[in-house]
């Protein structure tokens, strides 16, 4: 019996061993991994890992990068989270509830876009936002498009205690707004333009409302990238290439939106309206200028409120300042000592001067 | 001897049940203590105090947002919508199980279309579900219905098949009528047999429960679980999952318990699980 007890203990521990290797150690590291999931403005990262341009820059510097494609969103950060990836494409605002909300202290290296209209509100049969009162919004709980409800009703003067939300799966959205009992939904694109093209569908509030709030960035591991400055150089490197080509109207960029339009399952009219609701940053200059910009702390203050509001900064957390965000001039929103969520134009400054 | 008549006595065979329980919990402290050396805020392998803290404050502090206790809230909707599809299921079960069993002109009009029909993935079907029976409660019961009516529909059938021949004989040359039969002699010989059914389905009833709940909803325990993986809360999550684990296995056991009690005829041959 005791003989049995500790052979069973063993076997655990040697279960329990691959699970708790750490995953962020502070070294020089050879390999890299980032995951991306599928969202108008992270489409760059597929085709640079189809196209080589990423393996150019990796080679440059003597290291290899892999770029990985997961197929759901919530669980690529999940994943990089757990520290299976060292970097990550999302929101700003799913990068201060998940990874930097769960101590692992993360730093924006590629600040790409930002939603300007690809995120929306869309009522059946009503044409005014205020109308949405007393209504059930079907909604993926907790996501950006939460937030962007909660900032739309502020501008009405209404709050979600005038409403009730109805967590909905962004994969069943379209099918439930074809139901009778769903009556105002908000989603994102390709979602959106979707719903939006329903002959009784009329978008009363989107992202171009809020400019500048719903950030998508290139997220990755703050420990990683100090120890392994040429990680963030190969990614910014061959990220700023694929941007001039994509920007351009030449062949070569004309190839490379198609290829992305392909790959997230629509053609290039198609993709190339996404893009016109999407404020991309084309150039490492105007990324890092706008990631120096008065506006960012101020919008990190808003997410910070909406997360502890709905409770996701964890319950612990006795005020929206409980994880710390710091910004280029080096101003910190919250603990100054739990700062998990880093600003630093650095590596995009690098970009813009030429010095990669 | 051989270890196939070496049997433990009571003590031993209560203290090797304990070992693979312990082993995983062990197993899950290590894991966690280490990740947690690392970085003390980690989400994915919360410290048993951490996960303890999450369900007191989800069973017993008001939701600061709405002033409900979030568990019971969870677990009323959650067995609200089981009991409801499972109910339904046994009713269509009982219905159909016996008149297909028992009438065979019933057996073949139905008996081939259920046998396609059960055999159907209901999680595809989904948007039909949906343009249906809408997004509310109704659609979820329904998606429960569909998964698990089917199957019990015909082993019910299959259980009525089985009475042996005599005594459908016997009782005819008695003179019963159909009515007599079924309420005589082949609902005391399903019925047990029903319940050993819905035991047994009550585990894919539990996973459409769930999946219908990730759909659309505003309260549940699947509800809950797939809207705290927005963030990664396994402090809330495991705990969701004992609590559900829990939750089935009172049930499987009350309902063992209710066949014991009656229908006794049932349980006179030996061991059961």
């Amino acid at each position: 019996m005791l003989k049995s007890i500790a052979k069973a203990s063993l076997l655990a521990a040697a279960l329990a061993l691959p699970l708790s290797v750490p995953s962020a150690q502070a070294e020089e590291m050879k390999d890299f991994k980032v995951c991306w999931s599928i969202y108008v403005g992270w489409m760059p990262w597929g085709y640079l890992q189809d196209s080589g341009i990423m393996k150019k820059w990796a080679d440059k510097y003597g290291i290899d990068v892999e770029i990985v494609q997961i197929n759901d969103y919530v669980e690529s950060i999940n994943q990089y989270t757990a520290g299976e990836y060292d970097g990550c494409s999302m929101t700003n605002m799913d990068a201060l509830s998940i990874p930097a909300g769960g101590g692992v202290d993360t730093t924006a290296l590629i600040v790409g876009d930002y939603s300007n209209g690809n995120d929306g509100i869309i009522l059946k049969d009503k044409t005014d936002l205020a109308d949405i009162k007393g209504q059930s919004v079907n909604l993926v709980e907790l996501s950006v498009s939460h937030y962007l409800l909660a900032r739309a009703l502020d501008t009405v003067g209404l709050s979600e205690k005038d409403l009730t939300v109805v967590n909905t799966s962004d994969a069943d959205m379209i099918a439930a707004y074809a139901t009778p009992d769903v009556t105002s939904v908000v989603t994102w694109n390709p979602l959106l333009s979707e719903i939006e093209a329903q002959p009784n569908a009329t978008k009363v509030f989107d992202s171009a409302g809020i400019p500048g709030e719903i950030i998508d960035v290139m997220m990755v591991n703050t420990g990683t990238l100090a120890d392994n400055p040429d990680f963030g150089k190969a990614l910014v490197g061959a990220w700023y290439e694929l941007m001039a080509v994509i920007s351009s109207d030449s062949d070569a960029g004309i190839e490379a939106r198609t290829a992305m339009a392909e790959a997230s399952g629509t053609d290039l009219a198609g993709y190339d309206a996404q893009l016109a609701t999407t404020k991309m940053f084309y150039t490492p200059a105007d990324a890092a200028e706008f990631t120096k910009s008065a506006e960012l702390p101020e919008t990190m203050k808003f997410v910070a409120e909406f997360l502890f509001d709905k409770g996701i900064l964890g319950e612990g957390a006795p005020s929206p300042e409980f994880v710390g965000v710091s910004f280029a001039d080096g101003s910190v929103y919250g603990d100054q000592n739990n700062v998990k969520l880093r600003f630093d134009p650095a590596f995009m400054q690098m970009a813009a001067d030429g010095g990669l | 001897m051989r270890i196939i008549n070496r049997k433990p006595s009571r003590v031993v065979s209560v203290a090797l049940g304990l070992v693979p329980f312990v082993a995983t919990i062990t197993a899950y402290t290590i894991a966690s203590h280490y990740r947690r050396l690392e970085n003390p805020a980690d989400k994915l392998l919360p410290s048993l105090e951490s996960m303890g803290e999450a369900f007191w404050r989800m069973a017993a502090v008001p939701d600061r947002r709405s002033g409900d206790l979030l568990l019971w809230l969870d677990t009323f909707a959650s067995l609200w919508r089981l009991g409801t599809g499972m109910a339904v299921s046994t009713l269509l079960a009982l219905l159909f199980g016996i008149a297909i069993g028992f009438i065979p002109h019933v057996r073949g009009a139905l008996a081939p279309y259920l046998a396609t029909f059960s055999l159907i993935p209901p999680i595809t079907v989904l948007p039909i579900l949906f343009l249906t029976f809408g997004l509310g409660e109704l659609a979820k019961i329904a998606l429960i219905v569909i998964g698990t009516a089917p199957v019990m529909i015909r082993y019910t059938a299959q259980a009525v098949l089985d009475i042996p021949r005599e005594m459908i004989i016997k009782a005819e040359t008695l003179g019963a009528s159909v009515w007599q039969m079924v309420t005589r002699l082949v609902l005391p010989q399903v019925l047990p047999k029903l319940i050993s059914c819905l035991r047994l389905s009550l585990v894919p009833a539990w996973i459409f429960l769930i999946s219908a709940e990730a759909i659309a909803s505003t309260s549940g325990l699947g509800y809950r679980i797939f809207l705290v993986r927005r963030y990664l809360a396994m402090d809330v999550i495991l705990p969701y999952v004992v609590w559900i684990t829990l939750l089935a296995f009172l049930l499987d056991r009350a309902l063992l318990l209710l066949s014991r009690r009656a229908f006794r005829w049932h349980h006179l041959g030996g061991d059961a699980l």
